[in-house]
């Protein structure tokens, strides 16, 4: 791995909300290709990891690279890094005043001045790729949740992101659905994209991350490789919590 | 007063004089349709069987109709332009900005509407030398975007905060973020409790009355100082307005309806 290039670069990230210190100095290096699951108990500060990648938390301490490019700092740009990052959330946030194509086409043309037809002419493929190419013209409140997520997944692709950011992205499925929605994960992951996926599937986790990040109140707990962590976690705290939600 | 429904669960609430839409109770006999058959008999009765007076006073008065509808209407569209950037002065991230929209409702909203129409006319008459209609809509508009901006302020704030955060994580800025997907949002939220403002619009036009422009109340008085037939006259003031507050009470709460059926 080690001579792979690094996408994400997480050193002492800390989030202080006040209340709760959600981050407590964590440390993590994401490489391209890789997939990486992150789980942990209720209010282990997952998803504030996530959101502070792409900035939608701010850090109080530490850095993150993405790609090189810092978040904090004079230098900091950080639409760049948005637009560099995709991301997928628990409850889709697809926009319910637009179309599926429109939801996909909206942010490469307004974004990144993509032409109308460059732009619609990528969704409609991106929608072929999620098993959607029959929806283009539907509303969110037409589409089941898993086709909202799906349609979620290709409007964060449609901006050509190098890392994908995913939280939670099956929580809010019934059951049926969630494998529609990991099936288009896997897909990604077999094609190289970069991904961090807070996620509570083992069955994901297996056939597709790389590494597993076990957190707890806020700090890094274990790092493996899901087989590893799932039979043979080293830490108690890890064992523990498995032994919860296996 | 009953609060409107919003979209997950948020709540908007109206005040400050908006009639609420009537909304029938599904029963064939319901207050709306009672104080409109009222209205319309007691017009027509007056009109066709006492005549005189009344079927002069209302030719006089309804002459007045089209400067009420075009004053509410003027102020409607200046006060939403008004109030649009009030609720984002509000919602603002600059503490200058939520400063000065805070200080100007507070302002509007610790005057009574009368006094702040009297003293606004006057004042764009001094300074700005404008007259009659234009002087009465800025005036109408400067009191009602106040509530306005509350309004947009509500019906943004009822837009569900992962909008945003999907607009922004895209790439977007803030100001595109409100612009392509927000706004719209908050304008299909807030269209009801502009048809209230409306009407509430429409009756406080009848204040303009006070500064020489002809609307409904205006003809009437001038009749009265004619014919000294002020409880005659005002009785059909009265109806008029009614009839045309009850129709477009109903016409906002069918458009509500029909919104709401569309979700
Ligand atoms: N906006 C906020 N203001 C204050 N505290 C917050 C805020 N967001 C999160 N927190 C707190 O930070 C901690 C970490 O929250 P976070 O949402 O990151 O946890 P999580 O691991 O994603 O949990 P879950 O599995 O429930 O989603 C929690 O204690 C939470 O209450
Ligand atoms: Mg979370």
């Amino acid at each position: 791995m080690s001579d792979k290039r690094i996408m994400v670069d997480i050193r002492g990230a800390e989030k202080d909300f006040g209340i709760v210190m959600a981050l407590k100095g964590v440390d993590l290096t994401v490489y391209e290709g890789e997939v990486v699951l992150i789980i942990g108990p209720s209010g282990s500060g997952k998803s504030t990891l996530l959101r502070s990648i792409n900035r939608l938390e701010a850090l109080t301490g530490g850095q993150i690279f993405v790609d090189g490019d810092p978040l904090v700092g004079p230098e900091a740009d950080i639409r760049k890094i948005r637009e560099e990052t995709g991301m997928v959330f628990q409850d889709f946030n697809l926009f319910p005043h637009k179309t599926a194509l429109e939801n996909i086409s909206m942010a490469p043309m307004k974004v990144k001045g993509k032409t109308p037809e460059e732009a619609q002419a990528k969704a409609r493929e991106l929608l072929k790729r999620v098993g959607l190419e029959d929806r283009e013209k539907s509303y969110p409140g037409q589409l089941s949740g898993g086709q909202k997520q799906r349609v979620a997944i290709a409007r964060a692709l449609a901006m050509e992101p190098k890392v994908m950011l995913f939280d939670e992205p099956t929580s809010a499925l019934d059951p049926e659905m969630v494998k529609e929605v990991l099936d288009v994960m896997l897909d990604l992951a077999q094609e190289g994209m970069t991904m961090m996926v807070v996620s509570h599937e083992m069955g994901f986790a297996r056939a597709a991350a790389d590494r597993v990040v076990f957190m707890d109140e806020g700090e890094i707990v274990e790092i493996a490789p899901p087989d590893v962590i799932f039979d043979h976690a080293e830490e108690e705290r890890t064992k523990k919590f498995l032994k919860h939600i296996l | 007063m009953a609060p409107l429904e919003k979209q997950g669960g948020t709540r908007i609430e109206v005040t400050d004089g908006a009639l609420l839409p009537t909304r029938g109770d599904g029963r064939i006999i319901d207050s709306w349709r009672i104080t409109i058959a009222f209205a319309i008999l007691a017009l027509l009765t007056l009109l066709f069987f006492a005549k005189d007076p009344y079927d002069q006073i209302f030719r006089v008065v309804i002459k007045g109709a089209p400067l009420t509808f075009g004053v509410t209407a003027g102020a409607i569209l200046g006060s939403i332009i008004l109030g649009l950037f009030t609720g984002l002065g509000q919602i603002a991230r600059g503490r200058v900005l939520n400063l000065i929209a805070g200080v100007y409702v507070e302002l509007i909203r610790g005057i009574p509407l009368l006094v702040q129409l009297i003293f606004i006319y006057f004042a764009l008459g001094k300074f700005f030398h404008l007259n009659g209609l234009p002087a009465a809509i800025i005036a109408l508009s400067i009191c009602y975007g106040a509530y306005m901006g509350e309004i947009f302020r509500a019906g943004i704030q009822a837009v569900p905060k992962g909008q945003m955060e999907a607009a922004l994580a895209l790439g977007m800025t803030r100001g595109q973020a409100m612009r392509l997907i927000i706004l719209p949002q908050t304008m299909k939220i807030i269209i009801p409790a502009i048809g209230n403002e409306f009407i509430a619009m429409l009756k406080d036009s009848s204040l303009v009355s006070v500064i020489a422009l002809r609307d409904i109340l205006r003809r009437g008085r001038e009749h009265v100082s004619r014919t000294f037939l002020s409880l005659e006259t005002y009785a059909v003031v009265a109806l008029v307005y009614l009839v045309i507050t009850l129709v477009l009470s109903k016409l906002v709460a069918t458009m509500e309806d029909r919104m709401n059926k569309h979700e």
